[in-house]
């Protein structure tokens, strides 16, 4: 299936690819051919760094460890085995594919600064073994006859031609990736782990394809760039400027777009070069200092790189005539009457006696309440009161120290989060964290994964959820751009894509002007009316008392009463600890 | 091969000098880096490359000392070394001022992750920047700063019946000392002064202390200064016993960090024992690795340290929604 958007993104990879071909073509210089045969081989670093690092979000300082590997792989294999380049490089693939697999396994336990500094560690360390082993340089055999089958040439586009023709394939690669399933899932990794595991996505399974895949494209790299260079030193392979460079290319570019690394390196390569070219004899080190000067401008300039920042620039200027077709989508008028409301079914998820302390502090102290089949069932307490660590303890974020979480009569306390999502709990979040970059549609799909077997079935689901709570008209835009009550119904939207029996609904009414409240409300009441359970926390009283059906009051972890809204507003013990005299007053 | 026992103890016993010795140095740019950390939750990746400056900053000095002759041959290479921390102390706190506050404190929490992603990428511009801007300004072969002291040495011994004798440098134990010695001043410098106490209110609450009328934007920035210029003392005093070049600060980045997450992120004498223990497992690791692999023992001991403290930096990384 070839859509107008795959033909048009498909039209200026091969745009590129022509220009850059022709470029080529009428380089005589030889020097010219090296800097357009370096460009891919960074172009292509950058795109393995940003298949990880800028669709993960984990920063990875050591993609020279597979770059390196990949480089003394090709190298050695040659030397030792008489292997040539064209099967060498594939299996540099694989070497490096491997050593991703190595050094993900045990580093994924970390996360933020400690992950960054573990993968820095890797290649430095790579760097003094090879030394040991007496690799100080490593210069690959020339062929007399039958030159080409090793891959060395007298012409030296073909090496620039080559070095394309991987460029262009790491391109396809990344932006099948980056529309499929796999870079949603990384996707939504980076924008919140917890969310992600919620929403069904297996975190560790994904993040390790990713740096296998990564350190494959990055051992390919190395490998190729052995033969262009034809001496292999670990401080060439397996130095820091390795790692910073394919990191650089994608920031200032822009991460997170195939786009972004094949820029950065286009831009930052032949500048780097020429200038150590014409000027490195009076300014030594001038290499290092453009990419310092360039990812120290990125980042205060412009945080999500060059690519981006254009790209907002254009959106801007189109902004103005898109603006005319929002339409809102709370025409319905508002009744002050509850609309009746179907009697519950039988319980469907039963939390018996569940106690949960961090540390020296109670945050959950037995507390025992069902949630039956139909209802929506409001829970509310003061700042502090544990209702979040509740649903935490619901879907699977934390353990309960004691106590059991039973769903259709099934103990479930204890597991996964992406397995309770799986058997029907779905949650939105307090603070909302949508993917900014990400339209509307792929967001949701995000949440329809742990559902669909096929992408097109996720985007199916994906439209219903959207159908289902009215933004339906926004799927193509950015998720960056929405108002707070799209957000909140985008947030609802993912939830839903899942098809949950119970949705937890963490604050999803907060932040949000009286008309706004009043519009989710109805969603919500929507929703339930299909038949979806609903548990929904709010620390304010008044827009809940017309959507829930039964509120359970909780106070310092406790539960403190619970009944319908008519009788827990007359509750004095509840007005008292809760409300305030404010309230009293004001009911009165 | 015969296992020789007298050898081998001689090497033990010289190697746990040796690790002492430079493990104090290690313990002193550990303290650096561990007071931007834990005032700021900064990571600073170009802390190893500011050492390269107080390296440098050491060596001038020295050379500017040497023609007055001030203290004598034999101890100007300690004041240059002190006298590193002043230079690099405006350094820090320039860069500071220009480039790092603008992605941290405040500005910081704005930020995606509170602005960790953006630190992480300036520090290593910043460090790429000073590398290679060294190899101009410094130029690319490596110096040293010589003193008499460096090549003298204790002679204890002969022990264990005329088999055992090791030998201790002199100039390595002076410079330990004072490494000790400024540990010792700054630890009491935060405990008692004003200018510490604001140091540790800005690090525990920043949002109560500006309450409390810190300007934490001032109390960051001596912070990185001052953290700055302890490693570069670290650095100078390391400068007179071996050579060095510009690029000499990366491996120190591991090194400076295997330590200060050994000691435990955030505490400052924590930070001194964790490069004190790095010290003594590199100079240890020679007994029975080549000694080329000897920073690759670091890295894999530092590996092992975080991997087997996947709490992470952040504390306890308990997922909350």
């Amino acid at each position: 299936m070839r859509s107008p958007g795959s033909v048009r993104r498909l039209g200026f990879i091969a745009a590129f690819a022509l220009v850059y071909a022709l470029v080529t073509a009428f380089a005589e210089n030889s020097y010219y051919q090296l800097i357009l045969t370096v460009v891919p081989v960074w172009a292509v670093m950058g795109l393995a760094w940003n298949l990880f690092s800028g669709y993960s979000g984990l920063v990875s300082f050591g993609h020279a460890a597979f770059f390196g590997l990949g480089a003394y792989f090709v190298a050695l294999a040659q030397i030792e085995w008489n292997l040539s380049p064209w099967l060498g490089i594939p299996c540099a693939g694989i070497v490096g594919g491997l050593a991703g697999l190595i050094i993900g396994l045990p580093t994924f336990r970390l996360r933020g600064h400690y992950f960054a500094l573990a993968m820095l560690a890797y290649p430095l360390a790579l760097l003094y073994v090879f030394e040991w082993l007496g690799y100080q340089e490593l210069a690959l055999p020339m062929v007399r006859e039958h030159a080409a089958r090793y891959m060395q040439f007298a012409d030296h586009r073909l090496y620039a031609w080559i070095a394309l023709a991987l460029a262009v394939a790491t391109m396809l690669v990344a932006d099948r990736i980056e529309r499929s399933r796999f870079g949603k899932s990384l996707v939504a990794i980076k924008q919140d782990e917890a969310a992600a595991e919620a929403a069904g996505i297996r975190t560790l399974e994904w993040k390790l394809r990713a740096i296998v895949l990564s350190g494959a494209v990055a051992g390919i790299a190395g490998g190729f760039y052995a033969v262009v260079l034809l001496v292999v030193t670990p401080a060439a392979v397996f130095g820091m400027l390795v790692s910073a460079q394919a990191l650089i290319v994608t920031m200032f570019g822009g991460v997170g777009t195939l786009w972004g690394p094949v820029l950065g390196a286009v831009v930052l390569v032949p500048l780097s070069e020429l200038l150590q070219a014409n000027l490195g004899n009076v300014v030594p080190g001038i290499q290092g200092v453009v990419y310092g000067i360039a990812i120290i401008a990125v980042i205060l300039l412009a945080p999500e790189g060059v690519f981006w920042k254009f790209k907002d620039i254009l959106d801007r200027r189109r902004a103005p005539a898109a603006h005319a077709d929002i339409v809102t989508s709370a025409g319905t008028p508002q009744t002050d009457q509850r609309p009746p409301r179907p009697e519950p079914g039988p319980t469907l998820l039963d939390v018996r006696h569940v106690s949960k302390s961090f540390g020296g502090l109670q945050a959950i102290r037995d507390v025992s309440l069902q949630v039956r089949s139909g209802e929506i069932l409001g829970i509310i307490g003061p700042n502090g009161a544990g209702k979040t660590t509740l649903f935490n303890l619901l879907n699977g974020f934390i353990r309960p120290d004691s106590g059991s979480i039973l769903l259709d009569g099934r103990e479930v306390s204890g597991r996964r989060p992406y397995a309770l999502c799986a058997s029907g709990i779905g949650r939105t979040f307090q603070v909302v964290k949508p993917f900014r970059r990400m339209t509307v549609l792929d967001n949701v799909i995000v949440g329809a994964y742990v559902r669909a077997r096929s992408d097109e079935e996720a985007q199916t689901l994906a439209m219903t959820a959207l159908e289902a709570v009215g933004l339906q008209h926004a799927i193509g835009k950015l998720a960056g751009v929405l108002t707070n009550r799209e957000l909140r119904l985008l947030e609802l939207a993912r939830a839903l894509a899942g098809n949950p029996r119970i949705l937890l609904l963490d604050e999803t009414l907060a932040g949000l002007g009286a008309t706004e409240v009043e519009d989710v409300t109805q969603v919500v009441r929507r929703l339930a009316d299909r038949g979806i359970t609903i548990v929904i926390i709010e620390h304010t009283m008044q827009a809940m008392v017309r959507l829930v059906d039964r509120f359970v009051v909780l106070d310092g972890g406790a539960v403190l009463t619970d009944g319908t809204p008519a009788e827990v507003t007359r509750d004095p013990a509840v007005v008292d600890a809760y409300l305030g005299k404010r309230w009293r007053t004001a009911s009165a | 091969m015969e296992f020789d026992l007298p050898l081998f103890v001689e090497n033990l016993l010289q190697s746990l000098v040796a690790g002492l010795l430079t493990g104090a140095l290690y313990g002193l740019m550990c303290v650096g880096l561990s007071l931007i950390f834990g005032v700021m939750r900064v990571i600073n990746f170009a802390q190893g490359d500011f050492m390269m400056l107080g390296m440098y900053a050491a060596y001038y000095a020295f050379g500017l000392l040497g023609a007055h002759a001030l203290l004598g041959e034999a101890a100007d290479p300690y004041l240059a070394a002190l006298l590193a921390g002043p230079a690099v102390f405006v350094a820090g706190v320039a860069v500071h001022r220009f480039l790092v506050s603008r992605v941290t404190g405040m500005r910081g929490a704005a930020l995606e992750s509170e602005g960790h992603y953006a630190q992480l990428i300036l520090t290593l511009g910043i460090a790429l920047v000073l590398q290679n801007g060294g190899l101009f300004v410094f130029g690319s072969a490596p110096v040293s700063i010589s003193t008499p002291l460096s090549s003298s040495a204790w002679d204890i011994g002969p022990l264990y019946g005329d088999m055992v004798e090791i030998f201790v440098n002199q100039g390595q134990t002076y410079a330990a000392i004072i490494a000790v010695v400024v540990v010792i001043a700054f630890v009491l410098l935060m405990g008692r002064s004003r200018l510490g106490k604001s140091l540790r209110a800005a690090a525990d609450n920043p949002e109560a202390a500006v309450y409390m009328g810190i300007d934490v934007e001032r109390a960051h920035r001596l912070a990185f200064g001052f953290g700055c210029a302890i490693t570069a003392i670290g650095g100078g005093l390391l400068a007179s016993g071996s050579p060095f070049q510009p690029y000499v600060g990366l491996e120190y980045v591991i090194i400076m960090y295997a330590g200060v997450v050994l000691g435990g992120l955030g505490s400052v004498s924590g930070a001194f024992f964790g490069g004190l223990t790095i010290g003594l497992v590199q100079q240890l690791s020679t007994l029975f690795l080549p000694i080329q692999l000897q920073n690759t023992a670091i890295f894999v001991v530092f590996l092992a340290i975080v991997l087997l403290r996947p709490q992470g930096l952040f504390g306890a990384s308990l997922r909350r929604a």
